[in-house]
């Protein structure tokens, strides 16, 4: 049999983006510790349902990791403590019987809360419109074997390109930062020849929108890659820095 | 009686599409300016085809229901993407990727389909090669290439287990550059509710803003709907949580044929299922049979010790150890088609040789691949996959075989559309799952991602032209036209309905039960009985759903319960079609095992003289069975055999 637990969560409630939040508790009883956080979070909301209370609006799609829609500050951390994963694919063999949880929504200034623990990630999708892409159009392209890739370097932008776009980095910055996002792609481009064409126009464009959108600072603390379920790293923020230096140098 | 006219273009196999691409009509650069193309969804069909047609200079608007249009379950396609490239001088050829394709559909596809899919599954990947997409590569610096299930030759080309996510990245990637210029709006969180239909064309859509809850209208010269399948239908499945096939039976009910809704893919390697408050079901990469044995105990007392947890899988020894794919199979192995391994799976566990604490798994085993390569080989291969897996059962799988089991993963059924992805509504197109096209009975490996993207990249930029070069003259219609008033009040009320009812049960609770009722009676084995009981079933759970449904909150508001419960009603509908399907079909094809329908060796048989034809289903009425119409299946240029894949 599953071994059960017996949990209380505190979960952050708030109507609208300009409205006041508060903290409201739940108690949950034989909770299987196989089943994932959001598992737990249905079976609430299907006991509010039940109780004909509204239930508790958050993002989820995939639940298995990928899609970055998930996007829970558990216990003071994005996606919960435990390193590498997202939301959705935490465990509630992570947390002890009597536990209390604390579940709030990113808050970061440039993810306004919608509703509860949804939150509005489209200033992501904006800094990639500014410039996260190779301009290449349908039908345009040569062989694919034309221009070898050296493996060490394809190995590296595909780490740079397993972002999930989840804003787990933003959210755990101090400074709100969305610098670990933006070199991400910034790198995963400028890694490859394809992409080496536009590389000092991407960076400053990439910077500039992220400024724009109300995003800080990078100050190094680290803490975008500690908290990032997809362990990119911050040397591509060393890297970002670097292509934007060139490019600004070259202006 | 209604003809069904696929439009196949004249001429041999090899030239269809190049005749088709010579004749067709075009649109000049000046008048795509004044056309509008509405895109519906933003997976990898949808977000190629809207950043595509936005390239070519058509206005496009671009919806989806996520928080922003790199979200769609594409995302989650772990494995690869196939081509006929021949890079590893195996033997592979367009006509081979054809050949192998329309076998692995068990010839219920239509041949210049799927030969047109193979002829540009090359093109796809210089595109994303081009965009940036970081493949894994040799040490020359070339692209490298694994074997997926169904083929002999290595034409899978892959980025670690997230090739389904590089590639959504990529046509992102595209649709974000036609944002920045203008050529495409996107409309995040906003589903889908119907589609207006104007003369006889399709004109617009009315859609639901999931934040304010306010009903919108856009219309649109055209209409694409790229809206993935309906595997949720059965609760449980490798999907999405929000994938659903509501906007598929929204054009259904305006006269679109619904086609094969009865095909859907059960795949191998999943994780078992834990308990009953489980969401859904997560995917293991069928990547994962290059290199794992899938095995159950020969001894049924071992079967039994290890669900009992008396023993360890590792305590088994090679020699008690049945490997029954390798057995049954030799010719192909553990890379037999996902629906033959699903069989072969719920077979063991059947006669008693499952394992896991449910008898409802089977082992998938590294520890042969990691004496032969070494456990960071293994882990170079399918590292992410393997902390997938430890992270959800915590076992780990460099230590233990995992347990694995069949899912419902992949819809092969759908809209029906002609050669050009037309629906039978003019105007009105159909791309990648959504659509019934290219797969026939079952799906092989690594060629979802290539028919999406096909589609969206290389299909419909052509085909829509055809169907435009017409409408020019056309003026943008407003949406304050009585045909978008009634739709738009059409789905006023049926949204008013579902929230008058306030009644005693959940959305999550029916939609468990229409899940339940689905695997028992419409699930991997059906016959006629289980079948009809499951029409009945459905008819009653219908009835459950519209007269005890309980929905809180308002409809004009954010409402999460309002979406499922939306999504939930057509699923239902979608149920009710898929048996009904099922029972028509006496046969057994692909995904579709009809038990009175096998040979003595428990493999599928087909019934090429009675059912060599797409089923296509129309409308009649809410309260009526929807009418069968028969596109024949002609094969011209392949010879139909009984799929072999034993030698």
């Amino acid at each position: 049999m599953d071994k059960t637990i017996n949990i209380k969560v505190r979960v952050w409630r708030q109507r609208g983006p300009k409205e006041k939040g508060h903290f409201e508790e739940y108690d949950l009883k034989n909770i299987s510790t196989n089943s994932s956080f959001l598992e737990m979070l249905d079976v609430l909301n299907e006991q509010l349902v039940n109780k004909h209370e509204e239930p508790i609006v958050f993002d989820h799609d995939c639940r298995e990791g990928i899609c970055g829609m998930c996007s829970l500050y558990i216990n003071g951390h994005p996606h919960g403590k435990d390193t590498q994963v997202t939301t959705c694919q935490l465990h509630m063999r992570r947390f002890s019987d009597g536990e209390t949880i604390t579940i709030e929504p990113w808050r970061s200034a440039g993810f306004p809360v919608i509703r509860d623990l949804m939150v509005d990630r489209r200033a992501y999708d904006k800094i990639i419109q500014a410039g996260g892409y190779i301009s290449v159009r349908t039908g345009a392209a040569q062989d694919a074997n034309a221009i070898p890739i050296p493996k060490p370097d394809a190995d590296e932008a595909m780490d740079a390109a397993s972002c999930i776009g989840c804003g787990a980095c933003a959210a755990a910055c101090k400074n709100g930062s969305a610098m670990l996002f933006v070199a991400a792609k910034v790198s995963q481009l400028a890694l490859l020849p394809q992409g080496r064409v536009e590389a000092a126009k991407r960076a400053k464009a990439m910077v500039a929108k992220m400024d724009e959108l109300g995003f800080g600072n990078c100050t190094n603390t680290g803490a975008c890659e500690a908290e990032c379920p997809k362990g990119v790293s911050i040397a591509n923020i060393a890297r970002l820095n670097r292509e934007f230096l060139k490019a600004k140098l070259k202006d | 009686m209604t003809t069904i006219d696929s439009k196949i273009p004249q001429g041999p196999l090899a030239e269809k599409w190049t005749n088709y691409k010579a004749h067709q009509k075009l649109v000049n650069p000046a008048n795509k300016r004044k056309l509008d193309i509405i895109v519906v969804g933003t997976g990898l069909a949808g977000a190629s085809a809207a950043a595509s047609l936005g390239e070519m200079g058509f206005n496009v608007l671009n919806f989806c229901i996520q928080d922003s249009p790199r979200r769609a379950h594409s995302i989650a396609a772990q494995g690869g993407i196939n081509a006929a490239k021949n890079y590893q001088n195996d033997g592979d050829s367009v006509y081979r990727l054809y050949y192998d394709t329309i076998k692995g559909g068990d010839y219920r596809a239509r041949e210049a389909n799927v030969y047109r899919l193979a002829e540009v599954s090359n093109n796809i990947i210089d595109q994303c090669v081009a965009q940036g997409v970081p493949f894994a590569r040799e040490y020359g610096g070339l692209l490298a290439n694994r074997s997926f299930g169904g083929a002999q030759v290595s034409r899978t080309f892959y980025a670690k287990g997230q090739t389904g996510q590089q590639l959504l990245l990529g046509a992102y990637s595209a649709l974000s550059k036609e944002i920045h210029n203008g050529s495409v709006k996107m409309y995040s969180r906003h589903e889908m509710l119907d589609v207006v239909i104007i003369d006889g064309r399709a004109r617009g859509i009315i859609v639901r803003n999931l934040v304010t809850g306010e009903i919108e209208r856009y219309f649109g010269h055209a209409v694409v709907i790229a809206t993935g399948g309906y595997g949720n239908t059965y609760f449980l499945s490798t999907n999405a949580m929000g994938s659903n096939g509501s906007a598929a039976m929204q054009i259904y009910r305006k006269g679109a044929y619904f086609a094969n809704p009865c095909y859907a893919q059960i795949h191998p390697t999943c994780i078992p299922v834990h308990g009953d408050i489980q969401s859904k079901l997560t995917l293991m990469s069928e990547s994962l049979r290059n290199d794992g044995r899938i095995w159950v105990p020969k001894k049924k007392e071992d079967a039994e010790a290890i669900r009992a947890g008396k023993k360890k899988p590792t305590d088994i020894p090679d020699e008690d150890r049945d490997f029954y794919l390798e057995r049954r199979y030799p010719a192909f192995g553990n890379l037999v088609p996902r629906d033959v391994a699903s069989r072969a799976a719920k077979e063991r566990c059947d006669a008693g040789f499952g394992v896991n604490e449910t008898g409802l798994a089977v082992f998938l085993d590294f520890k042969y691949a990691i004496q032969r390569l070494g456990e960071d080989a293994v882990r170079a291969r399918y590292g992410n996959l393997f902390q997938m897996y430890e992270k959800i059962t915590n076992d780990n799988p460099y230590k233990t075989p995992m347990m694995i089991f069949p899912a419902i993963h992949y819809t092969m059924g759908g809209i029906w559309v002609d050669y050009e992805l037309q629906t039978s509504i003019p105007g009105l197109f159909c791309l990648g799952e959504a659509n019934f096209s290219d797969h026939g009975a079952n799906r092989l490996g690594a060629s979802a991602l290539m028919q999406g993207l096909a589609d969206g990249y290389f299909v419909i930029p052509y085909t829509i032209q055809n169907y435009l070069a017409d409408q020019i003259q056309v003026p943008r219609i407003p949406t304050s036209a009585p045909e978008f008033e009634a739709a738009e009040k059409g789905v006023k009320e049926r949204i008013a309905k579902i929230m008058s009812i306030q009644g005693k049960r959940t959305v999550d609770s029916i939609h468990k039960e229409l899940g339940h009722i689905m695997w028992e009676y419409v699930g991997m084995a059906r016959t006629k009985e289980s079948l009809t009981t499951a029409l009945q079933k459905l008819k009653e759970i219908k009835k459950e759903f519209w007269s005890n449904v309980y929905v809180p909150g308002k409809a004009d508001d954010l409402n999460t319960e309002l979406e499922k419960a939306l999504r939930l009603a057509d699923f239902i509908d979608i149920g009710y079609l898929m048996a009904l399907d099922g029972l028509n079909r006496e046969e057994s094809c692909g995904g579709h095992f009809r038990s009175e329908y096998q040979t003595e060796e428990g493999e599928a048989l087909r019934q090429d003289d009675k059912f060599s034809y797409v089923a296509c289903w129309k409308y009649m009425g809410e309260d009526q069975d929807p009418e069968l119409l028969k596109e024949p299946l002609d094969y011209e240029f392949t010879e139909r055999k009984t799929r072999n894949y034993k030698n």
